[in-house]
């Protein structure tokens, strides 16, 4: 290799790589290693403790809590979510509606919004006196079903579940409507001649060939749910009621921020990383089929 | 064909439903940013009796929502800026060398794709804290521009693979030197990659809260986002929401007119392996 060359390809790759490893890698590694370490990141007394940070995380409650309430958002928030999206694909590409491109733009409204702005909208809606749903549900007398929705343990965690999918329905919604166009139009055709039903069509051709893409946009969401939740629970009910809505995420960062536990904080990080890589081949495991072709 | 039109109108019932579902809190946002406290109590549902701009000038006046706009465009155009110019030339040289050491770096990167941001927020703040760039915006710039690097990256390696090398031949016998290309062949022709990725990355930046939140202490440092999270604390005890309503609708207007001006661009853009939210 030429020397012109490889001092070109180092001019330019290294400005990126620098502060990427100081500002994603570096951080990164230090995360894992803190984890077994009791450190309260104000002083310079690190002591090593091993697994025992581990060791009081199995034997803390509202890890076990907030564990069980992610597991909550990762379940539902993906089912809802893209099952939504998929439906709502299939109507805008089948259904030959004039005003289409009308509802491809309002679902995909809430993606561009910032998640802080949505938390507050919601927080509003769901608001105890004058939020949207308390007063439709006084407006046609339902008011026994009435709830303070982010007050309540019964209800929080479901509560949160809906600014969630609301938000991320079009953006999937415009990524399926991409792979079912992708289509060729005669596999359609043919279906329809030899008598298929709609549902058969859709089971049978569109299902299998968007598969991958489905695949592919489960993985990515499962980390943007685990990311985002934090933001959401933040806003609207800072963990609360009495640890009814926390999620590892929120409980790392009072751990952390609030409590000066930054050992202990790096630990619940490691769970939460290792519950990301779990999930991902689980998924890749549960949704693995024959690619097809046709 | 009469009664196919029919049929369809269960399904257009359903999306209606949920166009709904999707406008009217955004519309309900924006009404009541023109009402008046007292309008509000008296009936949070109705319409402004008349469009009173005294909420946006007490978001203004009172709530310092001129400062976080600011703040906000400083730390977006300067994490782009940063970010947008390291990540072309990288990915450029990823795309067009084949050595085995930049393999390594594009699975490096794509690796970092895969990184939750919250489990590196403790080991960053301190960092920051290390390096004097706690509650500092050049800081958050710069955390900005290097968290989006690997997604960057991963994108236009998308675009400039697409690009044919004949260009760059013939302009290396017309005795163009590197940087010549790759800033006056490569850039104007990679242009549209390059606004779907400003795109992405003004959106991820305008809206982002957690690192802002992690290391912005002082109140006239606050971006916008930071900014009405604390104004919605404040006026829970105010119970004075007019001027929360207009800084909701402060920060929604920028991306909602970025993506109808964009809209073509930003959902194709999506597709090119823009697969993150």
């Amino acid at each position: 290799m030429k020397s012109g060359e490889r001092s070109f390809i180092w001019v330019c790759t290294l400005p990126a790589l620098l502060l990427a490893a100081v500002f994603v890698f570096y951080p990164f590694a230090q995360a894992l290693l803190m984890s077994f370490y009791s450190w309260s990141g104000i002083s310079d007394e690190k002591v090593f403790i091993g697994l025992d940070n581990f060791r009081t995380m199995l034997g803390d409650e509202i890890v076990w809590k907030a564990l069980k309430n992610n597991l909550f958002l990762l379940l539902t928030v993906p089912v809802l979510t893209m099952g939504l999206a998929v439906l709502f694909s299939v109507l805008l590409t089948r259904k030959k509606l004039k005003e289409r491109n009308f509802y491809r733009t309002v679902f995909f409204f809430p993606n561009v919004l910032a998640l802080v702005v949505i938390s507050i909208l919601w927080s509003f809606i769901y608001h105890p006196t004058f939020g949207i749903v308390n007063s439709l549900l006084n407006a046609v007398g339902l008011e026994q079903w009435t709830h303070a929705w982010l007050g309540e343990q019964g209800t929080v965690m479901w509560a949160l579940v809906f600014p969630m999918v609301w938000q991320a329905v079009g953006y999937y919604m415009i990524i399926y409507i991409a792979a079912i166009e992708g289509i060729p139009t005669d596999l359609y055709e043919v279906a329809h001649l030899e008598g298929a039903s709609e549902w058969q069509q859709f089971r049978l051709i569109t299902l299998p060939l968007i598969w991958t893409v489905m695949r592919v946009t489960l993985i990515l969401f499962l980390i943007n749910v685990f990311n985002q939740s934090f933001t959401y629970v933040n806003v609207m009910t800072a963990g609360g009621p009495d640890n009814g809505s926390q999620i590892l995420m929120t409980y790392m960062y009072g751990q952390g921020f609030a409590n000066g536990n930054f050992g202990y904080a790096m630990a619940i990080g490691v769970l939460m990383l290792g519950i990301t890589i779990a999930l991902s081949l689980l998924s890749e495991l549960l949704t693995k089929r024959e690619t097809i072709q046709y | 064909m009469k009664t196919k039109a029919w049929s369809n109108w269960p399904v257009r019932i359903l999306l209606l439903i949920y166009s709904v579902i999707v406008i009217y809190p955004l519309f309900w946002t924006v009404t009541t940013s023109f009402k008046t406290t007292n309008e509000f109590y008296d009936n949070p549902w109705s319409l402004p009796t008349s469009f009173s701009i005294a909420n946006y000038v007490n978001a203004f006046e009172k709530a310092n929502i001129g400062s976080y706009f600011f703040n906000s465009i400083v730390v977006t155009i300067g994490a782009l800026a940063i970010c947008i110019t390291i990540s072309f030339m990288a990915a450029y040289v990823i795309t067009r060398y084949d050595t085995r050491w930049l393999r390594g770096l594009r699975k490096l990167y794509m690796l970092a794709l895969f990184f939750p941001i919250a489990f590196k927020i403790v080991p960053l703040f301190m960092l920051l804290n290390q390096l004097h760039l706690l509650d500092n915006r050049f800081g958050l710039i710069l955390v900005y521009a290097a968290t989006s690097i690997p997604f960057t990256v991963f994108l236009m390696i998308g675009f400039l693979s697409t690009i044919s090398k004949d260009y760059e031949e013939a302009a290396m016998i017309d005795g163009c030197s590197r940087y010549g290309i790759l800033f006056r062949i490569i850039l104007p022709m990679a242009q549209s990659g390059l606004i779907t990725v400003v795109i992405f990355n003004f959106m991820s930046y305008w809206n982002e809260y957690i690192m802002a939140l992690s290391f912005i202490t002082t109140e006239g440092k606050r971006t916008l986002t930071l900014g009405i999270a604390y104004l919605m604390e404040v006026q829970r005890y105010a119970t004075d929401w007019g001027a929360l309503f207009a800084a909701l609708v402060i920060v929604m207007v920028p991306t909602l007119l970025l993506y109808s001006l964009l809209q073509r661009k930003i959902t194709s853009g999506l597709n090119m392996g823009g697969l993150k939210g």
